[in-house]
């Protein structure tokens, strides 16, 4: 099929049909900040930070299919600032404590905040009273930091196709929850990569940790997205 | 024209926002000629003498005693930052925050590992005491703060930054590398 041709914020771009619009930033330099969007999971939507205006609407960039013509705003004051207060939002919602977090300095949340250079959220802590479920031989689930991208609950499934993560209620009282029986057969490799997917310090493999000196920690010296432009 | 005049103070910190302070190296022969320091653990002095330009916090406000420090500050000082997570956020202290202040104290004071099971069970209640709050609250919570300055400790760059930026007038600019949460 042909290319697609579209404008994110001026520039021309070409990007390949069915494609997202963060995939076809990406492509063409331009970065789109996300959080709850994991390479090789199904997009979800859940977390916003992505939000774009095209044709005047606001829509997550990481569900919206390219079209022919888009014109898409992502960089302006107004978006921006919004990405800002949602980053804002989500470290009220939980409790982040950033000083004593293990995934600090490798945390995609605390990376945005960097990013947007937030100083205080301007909306009140929350205080939630979470747990930490350390009941599983390989990880930590701290929901204290969870910011429900469903990450996990996507990426992290069985070879027979069960999911080892789910979520509980809804609303404000969602929640990440763990299958105890799926979790106990987790192999190291299997909890790596629960980690890794996990943008916050909600999933912690045990006994290891600290690996990386600070200072050589993945968003130490250079801002998230600083890979992909802008 | 005179000297600014600073004072800084700890409330529910570690005084390790103090240290980074002191982590501005020499420069601090400059900080010396550029301001003229009040109240504050660095000169001692106990009790405000004057109307002061900048307040500097670190630690958040876990009982009396810190509100009414921080109110003191507020009174007397012009300009008030938060310095450090524990103003902006309440920080290590604030892992307390969600549980009931009960508990925490029944922990601290009956039934820690290092508690002897044979010992009376005794809840620090002297009248000198400051009164514990339900939680640790973010300076923000309780007075206006004019200026926020995250980090845990916040990097002395940062610190001699803003201070200059605050005094001369000039605008902040915030390196990535120097404005960190942890």
């Amino acid at each position: 099929m042909a290319d697609i041709t579209l404008t994110i914020d001026g520039k021309t771009c070409k990007a390949k049909p069915g494609q997202s619009i963060v995939d076809a930033a990406k492509e063409n330099g331009i970065y789109i900040p996300v959080l709850c969007n994991y390479e090789g999971l199904k997009p979800a939507g859940t977390c916003r930070i992505c939000t774009v205006r095209v044709g005047g609407r606001f829509m997550a960039a990481c569900t919206t299919p390219v079209g022919e013509g888009m014109i898409v705003e992502s960089g302006t004051p107004d978006i921006e600032d919004m990405r800002k207060a949602i980053v804002e939002m989500l470290f009220v919602e939980g409790n982040h404590m950033c000083p004593c977090c293990e995934k600090s300095g490798n945390c995609e949340l605390q990376a945005l905040g960097y990013r947007y250079q937030m100083l205080v959220p301007r909306f009140p802590y929350l205080w939630p009273a979470s747990q930490v479920d350390a009941s599983t031989p390989k990880i930590f689930l701290d929901k204290n930091r969870c910011v429900q991208c469903l990450r996990c609950v996507r990426g992290a499934v069985t070879p027979d196709g069960k999911h080892v993560f789910g979520l509980l209620n809804r609303g404000d009282r969602t929640a990440i929850a763990i299958d105890h029986a799926l979790a106990s057969k987790m192999t190291d490799e299997m909890a790596q990569k629960a980690m890794d997917s996990c943008p916050v310090g909600a999933i912690l493999r045990k006994e290891v940790g600290y690996v990386v000196p600070i200072g050589m920690r993945k968003f130490d010296s250079k801002p998230i997205g600083s890979d992909i432009g802008q | 024209m005179s000297k600014p005049v600073v004072a800084t103070a700890s409330l529910a910190g570690c005084f390790g926002c103090h240290m980074s302070v002191l982590d501005i190296d020499d420069r601090i022969l400059q900080l010396i000629d550029l301001v003229e320091f009040n109240k504050s653990p660095v000169d001692d002095i106990k009790t405000f003498t004057k109307t002061c330009d900048i307040g500097i916090i670190e630690g958040g406000c876990c009982n009396s005693e810190n509100v009414e420090n921080l109110k003191e500050f507020r009174k007397h000082c012009k300009i008030l930052i938060s310095l450090g997570e524990c103003a902006i956020m309440g920080g290590l202290p604030a892992m307390r925050n969600g549980i009931p202040v009960k508990e925490c104290m029944e922990e601290a004071y009956y039934n820690c590992p290092t508690i002897d099971k044979n010992d009376p069970k005794i809840m620090p209640n002297d009248d000198e005491l400051p009164m514990i709050l339900d939680r640790v609250y973010p300076l923000h919570e309780i007075v206006k703060i004019d200026y926020y300055l995250p980090g845990c400790p916040p990097r002395a760059d940062l610190i001699w930054e803003a201070l200059v930026a605050l005094i001369t007038g000039k605008e902040l600019s915030l390196p990535y590398e120097v404005l960190k949460f942890d």
